[in-house]
């Protein structure tokens, strides 16, 4: 079970320590000293500690230090039947939603929503009116005011788990409510439900010491902590001890439940909700933790992988080019080895040229654009022999706040960031203007009104209409699109070199991914600023680019221009995916290529071409050696393959096509299974 | 196979100032035995349109006839449906083969039901002593496989599929379509294929149906609204479509 | 724009009316839900039959129940609350004396959590972003859960003990002065301020991983801007909705720790009010707590629309 791994960490270990510790007390406690907790020393009577009595006498000179013992099993079971009030009535009006259908679910959810406005206090103290003071009737106060936020939380759970397509895929197959709630809800609930539960279950005993702390819980003769304080301070000149005694057994309980609780919650990593009877979870509860290869030891990684410290491509006619990426490397430390998802990158861009690069996901594109444009945050590391923006070596560590701020100016004003998810990469509480001039009053402290006019100036010349009203409104009253191209204005307010955007169409639908990349291209050839597009779909890329980066593995495998893409591609990858895309010519009558097999696991990388898994034209070589990225035959430096095998002429071409078609389609993906 | 008739569909969502109507007086048919490709940009409705096939969701107007009878509103429903995100559609905590089984007609007995699990695996290509591995265990490409034969084993008359290839990997998608154009001629499945991405419609499809702002704009056979498109919308729409990568034959 | 600030009002507005309606109508039927007979129950078995029957005249038990739900809401409007049976007062009058002691406390104790919270929470955020420096984290999240743990009013017994008796710096109980205000007002905030602290630094850091931080960054802002100007403004509007929860927590602690410092508030009052079963008293006070945090949950909600412009599109 997965909930047993909290006895891994040493918070865990502690928290379970002193629950087993109460649990124990709360049971054998009554059993030995349940008569002697009653005796009473009349001679005795409101002394202070002794070694007779460790922690004095109470008024009829009974022993404080057994009495506090013994109460533990009453307070520790009055708490749990709180916890268990509040859960069930929770999950009740939690689980309305699905049983009862939407329209009687809305109605539990605003109910839910009233309740637990209400402060749990009021509700116990009516009840304590109403029901007359007592231990059940504080028991049920307290129950019945968490019930509100636990319904509240199991709504939100409920809510998460209920719009995911396995509910509604059960719901076609016929599955009752009644079945899908015990089979497919519950279950994918339990851990956050469990977590808070302990924490509620430590607030429940506070919240219970406290009313009978008030004289509105527990009544004499019976006893809990709580009441105990009560009768304590009224003698605290006296005796301090004998309230504080009971307060200590409080805390150490309560810290038992909210220790576990967050130990739990930790290991678990799942959101909790620390107030005491307030509980809502921050998110819906993410589904099950990232199923990242269970991390081997991974040293060899992080080996050279290829010494490729061969010049970067691209026309060497220019003098200084606009970014110079030489064995860029972008590594990922853990405490089972070094995972490197970027491992040896070369790539030089000219001024004004839109270079393009393609993979699938998890082949290292973002990570390289991120550590181009200086943005990868720790445990991240990168590494490069070269990395130089516009001159400026940027691998240099600045000296002094001077050279720092040049820096991050120069960075701020000539390169431009677009990434892929428009709707979250504004600032919801910002205004879009206030945000497109924010860098550069920052680095140039020119006037509000003047940054303002050139924003509006901006927004309007990446085609937003009225961009006066635009720029005063929240990026939530933008489209999609809109946000896109505020996003590129916002990179034109400086004087951008370079352009960086990552899949910035991907979140789009087609005809405005058009539009989209019409304005990129549109901008670079306007101001001569140069690109680098980043997408997963080759054919973007081409529309826009004069040369493209194919990466497979952390590694660019092929560089070339984007005219010989078609027809000159050498690299098996390369090839494969262009094939396996399906475009407008497609012929119908014929299975689509496929790569078989499935892509590179970080953390499985072997030796040798990190494709030869999935290639077809793999040798004993491919799997032994790695292939460096050097010039392919006939380009004159322009196209660099790295594979031992490249494609060149049509006749290998044809075989490969072949060879693959062959397999297809029966053995294409699903040979990995077996 | 059944022919799926939807008729002046119409749905909303939202109540007073705030409703949003979803679809808006749709009518399609799917014929039987054929695809019928549905495409649109996000938000245009086609899900809307799917889920209410498959009767997720209730239509504020309009009538849905499978084979000219009403949709059954309980038991296993013989509109089936394959959803976007492959991840989302499987519990991660059953086993792909408990997963598989909760679609199964209950006429099929416990050793039966072994050997069907068995046989529906190996129809979408994955090996069946892998039928207790759960979901986190598989790959995007291989759950949507999973996702494909737990729809089988409902024996459907029609199939949904909703976005099934978006999120997925290029390399991965060919193979998915691969299947399900070699499972719908085999078995001669009715299916609503939707997807944004017009070349994979065109690959699947044989009639297809082009949808904006909860309306059809227009509907014909492939090759008609491909090459001949009557509204401007589709010819925006073809237009957007980057250019062919390969070199033509 | 004009639009949706009405919508959101209409909205905020028609929720906070029928919690009201709730809360006043919970408060009049309290003593109707009484098992038995109440005013047998207040006065205990002994009592002579006429003077049962005198107060329930009294209390106007004996007239249909409609006319007394309808009087009951024309009292609330016209101030007449009763008399309380145990001080022989009119509620109104004891109200007046006692609400403003309860709303200093409650109010400075709040003022001081949010205080203590967002510095703290904000700083060891930062301090413990992307797993460093994990063994501040750790002392962090242990010391702020024994914090949580304590209960105020045992905090406030323990003050009294170290500051009141052994070293007899401050008064230990309500004196009038400001210094008698010391002790309650931090019994009464450590909880609140080290839970608040907590979400303030779970919401941060995970705003800080969000994407407009990120784009925040490519401006190559500075640090201590991208944190102050646009990370921290989106976390508190997440740390504000779950802190008014927690004003719940904050009432029922003014009444603990009230007692313990014998604090002339409703809270002191409204023990022996329930003791003695002095119902219209009871009623009173649960209406003033009840009123005063859906005001201030409808205060909250007003603020975050204010923050973030999201939140007047839907509820919830
Ligand atoms: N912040 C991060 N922490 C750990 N691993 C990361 C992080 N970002 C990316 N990775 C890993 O690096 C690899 C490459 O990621 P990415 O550059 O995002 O690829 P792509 O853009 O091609 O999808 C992936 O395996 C991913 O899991
Ligand atoms: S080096 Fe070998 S395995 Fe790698 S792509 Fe070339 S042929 Fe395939
Ligand atoms: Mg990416």
């Amino acid at each position: 079970m997965r909930l047993l791994t909290v006895l891994r960490t040493p918070m865990g270990v502690v928290a379970s320590i002193i629950l087993v510790l109460v649990l124990l007390t709360a049971i054998v406690a009554p059993l030995l000293w349940n008569d002697a907790a009653e005796a009473r020393n009349t001679a005795n009577l409101n002394s202070g500690p002794s070694a007779e009595h460790p922690l004095g006498t109470d008024v009829l000179g009974r022993d404080l230090l057994l009495r506090t013992l013994v109460a533990t099993r009453l307070t520790v079971l009055l708490a749990l039947g709180a916890t268990g009030v509040a859960l069930g009535l929770g999950i009740l009006f939690g689980a309305a939603p699905v049983l009862l259908g939407h329209r009687a679910g809305r109605l539990a959810v605003s109910a839910v929503n009233i309740a637990v406005a209400f402060p749990g206090l009021l509700l116990a103290l009516v009840l304590a009116l109403i029901l007359g003071v007592g231990e059940l009737s504080a028991m049920w106060a307290i129950g019945i005011a968490g019930a509100p936020s636990f319904a509240r939380l199991c709504q939100t759970l409920v809510a998460s788990v209920a719009e995911r397509d396995y509910i509604a895929a059960a719901r076609l197959a016929g599955k009752s409510r009644f079945r899908i709630l015990l089979r497919h809800v519950l279950p994918n609930i339990a851990e956050p439900l469990i977590v808070n539960a302990t924490i509620a279950a430590g607030a429940a005993l506070l919240a219970f010491a406290g009313l009978s702390f008030l004289g509105l819980g527990v009544q004499s003769p019976s006893y809990d902590w709580g009441r105990m304080m009560m009768e304590g301070l009224d003698r605290i000149y006296l005796n301090p001890i004998a309230a504080l005694a009971p307060g200590v057994a409080v805390v150490i309980a309560g810290l038992a439940f909210n220790l576990m609780g967050e130990a739990l919650a930790r290991s678990l990593s799942t959101p909790r909700i620390p107030v005491a009877w307030g509980m809502r979870p921050r998110r819906p509860y993410p589904q099950k933790a990232e199923e990242r290869g269970d991390g081997e030891p991974a040293d060899h990684l992080a080996g050279p992988g290829h010494a490729d410290s061969s010049e970067p491509a691209g026309p060497a006619a220019y003098p200084e080019a606009v970014l110079t990426l030489r064995d860029l490397r972008v590594s990922l430390p853990g405490h089972l080895g070094c995972l490197t998802p970027v491992r040896g990158i070369s790539l030089r861009i000219a001024p004004g040229e839109a270079v393009g690069i393609v993979g699938e996901s998890g082949s290292g594109k973002s990570l390289t654009a991120l550590a181009a444009a200086q943005l990868v945050e720790e445990p991240l590391a990168v590494r490069a022999a070269t990395l130089k923006f516009c001159g400026a070596d940027l691998m240099l560590r600045p000296q002094s706040t001077r050279d720092r701020s040049r820096y991050q100016r120069l960075l701020g004003r000539s390169l431009a960031v677009v990434f892929q998810d428009p709707m979250t990469s504004f600032n919801p509480t910002m205004r879009i203007g206030a945000q497109l001039v924010e860098g550069m009053r920052f680095h140039d402290g020119v006037e509000r009104s003047w940054a303002q006019a050139r924003a509006v100036d901006r927004l309007g010349a990446v085609g937003i209409e009225e961009p006066e009203r635009r720029a005063a409104m929240y990026p939530h009253e933008f489209s999609g699109g809109m946000r896109q191209r505020a996003m590129i204005a916002m990179g034109l307010m400086g004087d951008p070199q370079l352009i960086i955007a990552d899949e910035p169409t991907t979140a789009l639908d087609v005809t405005v991914q058009k539009q989209v990349l019409e304005l990129l291209d549109e901008v670079r050839s306007a101001s001569s600023v140069a690109l680098m597009l980043i997408s997963h779909d080759i054919a973007v890329v081409r529309q826009v680019c004069d040369r493209i980066a194919v990466m497979y593995g952390g590694r660019i495998v092929e560089e070339l221009p984007a005219d010989r893409l078609a027809e000159q591609a050498q690299h098996p990858y390369t090839r494969a995916l262009i094939a396996a895309v399906p475009d407008m010519n497609t012929d119908l009558d014929e299975p689509l290529a496929t790569i078989p097999g499935r892509p590179v696991d970080l953390s499985q990388r072997s030796a040798g071409c990190p494709f030869a898994p999935r290639c077809p034209l793999a040798t004993q070589r491919c799997h032994e050696q790695d292939p460096a990225l050097i010039p392919a035959g006939d380009s004159g430096g322009a196209h660099r393959v790295a594979c031992w095998h490249p494609v060149v002429d049509a006749g290998r071409a044809a075989l490969a096509e072949a060879d693959r078609s062959a397999g297809e389609p029966a053995s294409a993906e699903g040979s990995e299974l077996s | 196979m059944t022919e799926l008739r939807i008729e002046k569909l119409t749905v909303r969502y939202g109540r007073g100032p705030s409703v949003h109507t979803a679809a808006d007086e749709v009518s399609l048919t799917v014929p039987a035995s054929q695809t019928l490709g549905l495409v649109g940009e996000s938000g245009s409705g086609k899900s809307t349109v799917a889920r209410a096939a498959a009767g997720l969701v209730s239509a504020d107007s309009g009538t849905i006839k499978l084979g000219g009878k009403p949709l059954p509103r309980r038991g296993l429903r013989p509109v089936q449906m394959i959803f976007q995100d492959p991840r989302s559609s499987l519990d991660p905590r059953m086993s792909i083969g408990e997963s598989i089984a909760e679609c199964l007609p209950s006429r099929f007995s416990r050793s039966a039901r072994r050997s069907e699990i068995s046989r529906l695996l190996d129809m979408v290509h994955l090996d069946p002593t892998r039928r207790g591995a759960r979901p986190p265990e598989l790959s995007g490409g291989q759950l949507q496989r999973v996702a494909i034969a737990r729809v089988l084993a409902a024996r459907p008359a029609v199939v949904v599929a909703d976005e099934i290839t978006s999120a997925l990997d290029v390399s991965v998608q060919g193979a998915v379509l691969n299947l399900v154009r070699e499972l719908q001629t085999e078995l001669g499945l009715s299916l609503l294929f939707i997807s944004h991405n017009l070349a994979v419609v065109r690959y699947v499809a044989s009639q297809v149906a082009v949808m904006r702002t909860g309306r059809i704009l227009e509907a014909g056979p492939a090759d008609q609204v491909f090459h001949r498109p009557q509204h401007s919308y589709t010819r925006q729409l073809l237009d957007a479509v980057p250019d062919t990568l390969r070199s033509t034959p | 724009m004009q639009n949706r600030w009405t919508a959101f009002a209409l909205r905020r507005g028609t929720r906070l009316i029928i919690s009201l309606w709730v809360l006043v109508s919970a408060a009049f039927l309290m003593i109707h839900l009484v098992p038995g007979d109440p005013v047998r129950a207040m006065l205990g078995p002994t009592a002579a039959p006429a003077l049962v029957d005198q107060t329930r005249e009294n209390l106007g038990l004996n007239d249909p129940l409609w006319e007394q739900y309808l009087r009951f809401l024309r009292g609330l409007f016209t101030g007449d609350l009763g008399t309380s049976i145990t001080m022989g007062l009119p509620v109104s009058e004891v109200l007046a004396a006692r609400l403003p002691n309860t709303l200093t406390l409650g109010l400075l104790g709040f003022v001081l959590a949010i205080c203590l919270a967002l510095p703290v929470g904000a700083t060891i955020a930062v301090a413990t972003r992307k797993g460093r420096r994990r063994g501040l984290e750790l002392s962090f999240a242990s010391t702020s859960v024994v914090v949580a743990t304590i209960p105020d009013f045992l905090l406030g017994v323990a003050l009294v003990a170290i500051f009141g008796v052994t070293l007899e710096l401050l008064p230990v109980a309500w004196t009038g002065g400001a210094e008698s205000y010391v002790l309650p007002v931090i019994a009464l905030a450590a909880g609140p301020a080290a839970v608040l602290s907590r979400i303030v630094r779970v919401e941060l850091l995970s705003t800080l991983d969000e994407d407009f931080v990120r784009t925040a960054r490519a401006k190559r802002l500075s640090s201590r801007r991208i944190v102050l100007r646009h990370a921290l403004p989106n976390a508190v509007t997440a740390a504000l909705t779950l802190g008014g929860l927690m004003l719940g927590t904050l009432v029922a602690s003014t009444v603990l720790v009230e007692n313990v410092f014998a604090w002339p508030g409703l809270g002191s009052t409204v023990v022996g009010a329930i003791l003695g079963r002095d119902y219209p008293l009871v009623q009173a006070i649960v209406l003033v707590y009840g009123t005063g945090v859906l005001l201030v949950n409808t205060l909250v909600d007003v603020v975050l629309a204010l923050l973030d412009p999201r939140s007047t599109i839907g509820d919830q």
